[in-house]
């Protein structure tokens, strides 16, 4: 799925964080593909996208922006991209 | 499974290279964990890497089975590698499926096939939360059974059938690379590919009956090279667990994380609920504690005493100056002590030749044997199997690293 920032975002239901010292391991019980996240802040903005209108508004809750912010949005278009997270009421 | 590196890591390029430093100082819990449930088996493979047969009298109740899922719940372990023996013979076993599933840890179980009824297939073609690998070490009876035993093919061919006419795509077809399968890896994607099936390769271990075979068996440096470059050329399609990141000094890496994942990210509990430092390394070396003592196995993972050692720095040793070291980082450990190397040198089946040398260097003493044998019957290298038992199913998912593996379902 294309990530567009626009477009409301959740982790997808049939995924599961566990927090890292790193950030978190996403595993995937569908695809069983798991992803490392990196960064505690890219896991806090994932667990906040079920919350938020968008999936830009999420990256701004958590104070992101400028070159941060493109880092994070593609991130986010690669979570996206392999089905970590998914637009609301698509999965 | 496969891993991606979903997030932003200053600078450096997205690739899993920093978080392999993480993992070799181990998690919080383990990425793979692989479970044996039984030592039992109806199979008597020649290479199997526990050395099953016998269902050992101390093995796990089912509630004490049922207290290890709730202790991975609480981990938030997701999934569980579930082997043997052949763990469908355990009579509970479809009750701890459920209860892992219903619990939260996904299941992906290694079998012989010789359990997968239709109503068996069509309730795991029913289900996200549990995966099936049938082992095949053959794309043909006369190659497969001769390690496998007799009947064996026809039962992982007629499972695979059962498996792909309920519907359960994506199941896996997992095989261990032999001297004398290696030239069949074509067909057996093929195979694969005809049920709708992934395939899986893994690494021959000297480990349990293994030990007593590998010599025989385990490719030539030659076939190495030729399955180095098939591997290569299916990248993600194929599976391998990360079974073979020795081979990555030949150049290019494998997908997987390349990395021995013993006791940092990977581990076995076996059937009695000893815990050792990965699937091919059971013995009294590689024994971190017991999942019946107090603190369970969360406190055998975090401070058992093997474990902490395994996540401080390795010492290199001969490899050190090896500019590939990088790249293979010593190999695998288990194949290295049950082939009688010193765990900080070359693997035995090191791409450079090293570990060649290594092992005619080995003098007189013999190879450590495994500290447990649940084998029925003491038998001698590959050749028909006698009629009495079927083989069973060697390779488990996880099997070594998972990390590294990296597939879609390993």
């Amino acid at each position: 799925m294309t990530f567009d920032g626009t477009r409301p975002w959740t982790l997808h239901p049939l995924v599961s964080l566990r927090p890292e010292s790193f950030g978190a391991l996403a595993y995937h019980f569908g695809t069983r593909r798991l992803s490392f996240l990196k960064s505690p802040t890219l896991v806090a903005v994932v667990e906040s996208l079920a919350d938020l209108p968008s999936g830009h508004d999420a990256c701004r809750a958590a104070g992101l922006t400028g070159v941060e912010l493109e880092r994070y949005e593609r991130a986010l278009a690669a979570l996206a991209e392999s089905g970590m997270i998914c637009e609301r009421g698509t999965s | 499974m496969t891993y991606a590196v979903g997030a932003p890591d200053s600078g450096a390029p997205a690739g899993p290279g920093r978080l392999v430093e993480r993992f070799e100082q181990g998690l919080d819990a383990p990425i793979c964990l692989t479970w044996e449930l039984t030592y039992a088996c109806n199979l008597a493979c020649v290479h199997c890497l526990s050395s099953s047969g016998r269902r050992d009298p101390r093995e796990l109740s089912t509630d004490e089975c049922k207290a290890v899922i709730d202790e991975f719940e609480r981990m938030q372990i997701f999934y569980v590698n579930i082997g043997g023996g052949e763990p469908t013979v355990r009579p509970d076993f479809w009750e701890l499926v459920s209860y892992a599933t219903e619990h939260h840890v996904g299941v992906k179980f290694s079998t012989n096939g010789s359990r997968i009824t239709r109503p068996v297939a069509e309730r795991l073609a029913a289900s996200d939360y549990v995966d099936v690998q049938v082992s095949l070490d053959g794309a043909t009876a006369a190659v497969n059974d001769t390690v496998r035993g007799p009947g064996s093919f026809e039962t992982a061919v007629r499972a695979m059938d059962r498996l792909a006419g309920a519907g359960a795509a994506g199941f896996k077809l997992s095989v261990v690379v032999t001297r004398h399968n290696v030239g069949q890896l074509d067909e057996l994607k093929e195979l694969a590919d005809r049920y709708g099936a992934q395939l899986r390769l893994t690494r021959l271990r000297p480990s349990g009956r293994g030990a007593e075979v590998w010599e025989e068996l385990h490719p030539t440096a030659e076939q190495q090279r030729l399955l180095y470059g098939w591997l290569l050329a299916r990248g993600e399609d194929v599976l391998t667990g990360d079974s073979f990141f020795h081979l990555a000094g030949y150049g290019e890496s494998l997908p997987g994380l390349n990395l021995c994942g013993a006791g940092r990210v990977v581990c076995l509990v076996d059937p009695v609920g000893d815990v050792y430092a990965c699937p091919f390394a059971i013995h009294d070396q590689f024994l971190a504690g017991n999942v019946r003592q107090p603190g369970g196995f969360a406190a055998v993972w975090r401070h058992s005493e093997l474990f902490t050692e395994l996540r401080r720095p390795q010492s290199t040793g001969a490899c050190g100056s090896c500019g590939h070291y990088d790249s293979c980082r010593g190999g695998c450990m288990a194949a290295k002590f049950f082939t009688g190397l010193p765990l900080d040198g070359p693997d035995p089946e090191c791409v450079l030749g090293h570990g060649e040398l290594a092992l005619a260097g080995r003098g007189e003493t013999a190879p450590p044997r495994p500290s447990l044998d649940h084998s029925r019957r003491r038998r001698p290298v590959p050749r028909p199997v006698p009629v009495a038992m079927m083989p069973r199913p060697p390779d488990r998912p996880c099997d070594e690293s998972p990390l590294a593996t990296s597939d879609q379902g390993a």
